[in-house]
């Protein structure tokens, strides 16, 4: 089940629709805020995705109930900001089928939203550790099913 | 007075001003990139100087002065241009023997900055002289390049690193430093100032207490040199290092000092051209130095304009430079420590320079950098290259502000208002 209330379509019109990059961050500010938060109990070092600017922790796990496994994914940061960065990818991997997230590009996407810096290796703040381990729990599931 | 002999900051004498107050405002106008910034109510509020400071017109005019005008490559050519560039290279390298109060010009090594100044110590120095069970003394505040190489060198050479402690303040626990140093001590290195903390140690005391157990000092000099004099030898500083880009002056230039003996002892890093007296087939000599430990070819132009920052700075005054940061520092702890939920880290603002690291409950303090931000207000947050500290600390993140010649009162004010508004917006 998403995270967000809302279909990334739906998400790229009203954010591209912002003027500025104060209304902007206000924006994924009050995403962040919304972001549903894991358990305490989660929030341990195995969850935790390495990023020295601000914690990030995902909890996924496969649902192999439907036609197709899908991976529901979960996951939180301490920054408001990084949490909402975090509901967008989300919106694009959550709930996805392992083809589907292994098809998906969340650089174009950021780059589409002028928030590509936040994504980058250099930037630390998780959210390209959090692709990758995305991407290899996808690629592992779709190996399972060959 | 050297910064280093004290850890307690001196107020002006008293019976009126003996120095010109620094006119922050003027000061201000001297850095080409604060106006160009800027925008209608919204001024550029830079605190991230410890990072990396802000250049004025002079520092930006002779590096392009040097490109367009008087370039060539250093020490190697005898027409005109390179005999000037030699010369222009010179008198920085004795605008930093000044600076530090060295005895001489061949004690000033041109590096990289301050991190490759340590490896260089820590190799050249360090690799050579460290033998298994040495001990290598280094303190909790320490920057992650005054402790990597250093772990590096302890690996290679089987010595081991101790650890000055912390008192709850964040100031250097010496109570126990006649244990912490022993026979066996070869070097202390120590920050002259914490990049997050502001902290000062008291680097002449330690001077004196590792020469006494027959140890070198090293001074990170980093935070330090761009905030107070320093006078190598009232101090008897065995090596000190800084960077350029710290200082006002150009990235990729930075300073090793070493006493004369040191840099005769010490193994040269990087082998090449200049660094040589001799090559052959079979093997080669060295230079002496400072030629030794500069070899390829030099960031000339970067080297250059690293004298007019070092002017700069030194026209307006130490004392009033001092004044101006004490008195930033004040207003600063003052109304950030009226704000809810807020914690300053670190020492009283008597204890340390002006850097100001704090964090805030139930806020990651990357919140906090992006919404000053979006004020324009330019802080850093993280662990600053301070892992150790941070751990120590207990906090994930810190956001640190840092101030230079250039902030103002109103820089103040605006970090305070920022940071009540983040309060106000972030609150569960």
């Amino acid at each position: 089940m998403p995270a967000l209330d809302m279909t990334l379509d739906e998400l790229l019109e009203e954010f591209e629709h912002l003027p500025d990059w104060a209304d902007r961050c206000d924006f994924l500010i009050d995403l962040g805020m919304e972001l549903p938060k894991l358990d305490a109990s989660e929030k341990v070092e195995a969850n935790r995705v390495v990023g020295c600017q601000s914690s990030v922790w995902m909890v996924a796990d496969e649902d192999r109930d439907g036609a197709e496994p899908r991976l529901n994914i979960r996951a939180e940061s301490d920054s408001m900001f990084v949490s909402g960065l975090i509901a967008i990818l989300l919106l694009l991997f959550d709930g996805k089928t392992p083809g589907e997230i292994l098809e998906s590009d969340p650089d174009a996407l950021f780059e589409r939203l002028d928030l590509q810096r936040h994504l980058s290796s250099q930037r630390r703040n998780g959210l390209k550790g959090m692709v990758l381990r995305i991407r290899s729990l996808a690629a592992r599931a779709a190996m399972r099913t060959m | 007075m050297s910064a280093t002999t004290r850890d307690q900051r001196r107020e002006p004498e008293a019976g009126g001003d003996s120095f010109r107050r620094l006119d922050a405002e003027a000061v201000r106008r001297d850095f080409p990139i604060f106006a160009a910034r800027s925008e209608d109510g919204r001024p550029l509020t830079f605190l991230d100087t410890g990072a990396s400071a802000q250049k004025p017109q002079v520092v930006i005019d002779r590096e392009s002065f040097c490109y367009s005008r008087s370039y060539a490559n250093a020490y190697r050519g005898v027409y005109q241009l390179g005999a000037e560039v030699d010369d222009a290279i010179e008198r920085t390298r004795e605008s930093v023997r000044s600076l530090l109060n060295a005895a001489s010009q061949e004690e000033i090594i041109f590096t990289a900055g301050t991190t490759a100044s340590i490896n260089l110590v820590a190799q050249g120095w360090g690799r050579k002289f460290l033998k298994p069970g040495d001990e290598i003394l280094l303190s909790v505040l320490e920057h992650h390049a005054n402790i990597v190489p250093w772990q590096m060198a302890a690996q290679a050479t089987g010595a081991v690193i101790k650890w000055i402690p912390l008192t709850p303040d964040g100031r250097l626990d010496l109570s126990t430093l006649d244990q912490l140093l022993t026979r066996r001590t070869k070097i202390v290195a120590v920050t002259g100032m914490s990049n997050v903390l502001g902290t000062i140690p008291p680097v002449a005391e330690l001077a004196r207490a590792a020469h006494a157990v027959g140890a070198k000092i090293l001074v990170d000099g980093a935070q330090s040199v761009p905030h107070a004099p320093v006078d190598v030898r009232a101090d008897d500083i065995d090596f000190l290092t800084f960077s350029g880009h710290k200082l006002y002056g150009p990235t990729g230039v930075g300073v090793l000092y070493a006493k004369a003996e040191l840099l005769d002892a010490m193994d040269p890093m990087f082998g090449g051209g200049h660094m040589i007296a001799t090559v052959s087939t079979k093997s080669s000599t060295w230079a002496t130095a400072p030629a030794k430990f500069e070899a390829g070819t030099l960031p000339i132009a970067q080297i250059i304009a690293l004298e007019p920052a070092i002017e700069y700075v030194r026209s307006l005054g130490w004392d009033a430079i001092h004044s101006h940061e004490v008195e930033l520092l004040g207003q600063t702890h003052e109304r950030l420590s009226a704000i809810d939920g807020l914690r300053i880290l670190g020492p009283a603002p008597q204890h340390k320079g002006a850097i100001v690291s704090f964090v805030m409950d139930g806020i990651s303090a990357q919140d906090v950098a992006v919404l000053l931000d979006v004020r324009g207000v330019c802080v850093r947050h993280g662990h600053h290259c301070t892992m150790p500290l941070h751990e120590w600390l207990d906090v994930p993140a810190s956001v640190r502000a840092s101030f230079g010649v250039y902030n103002t009162l109103d820089d103040v004010e605006r970090l305070a208002k920022g940071l009540e508004s983040v309060r106000k917006r972030l609150s569960r």
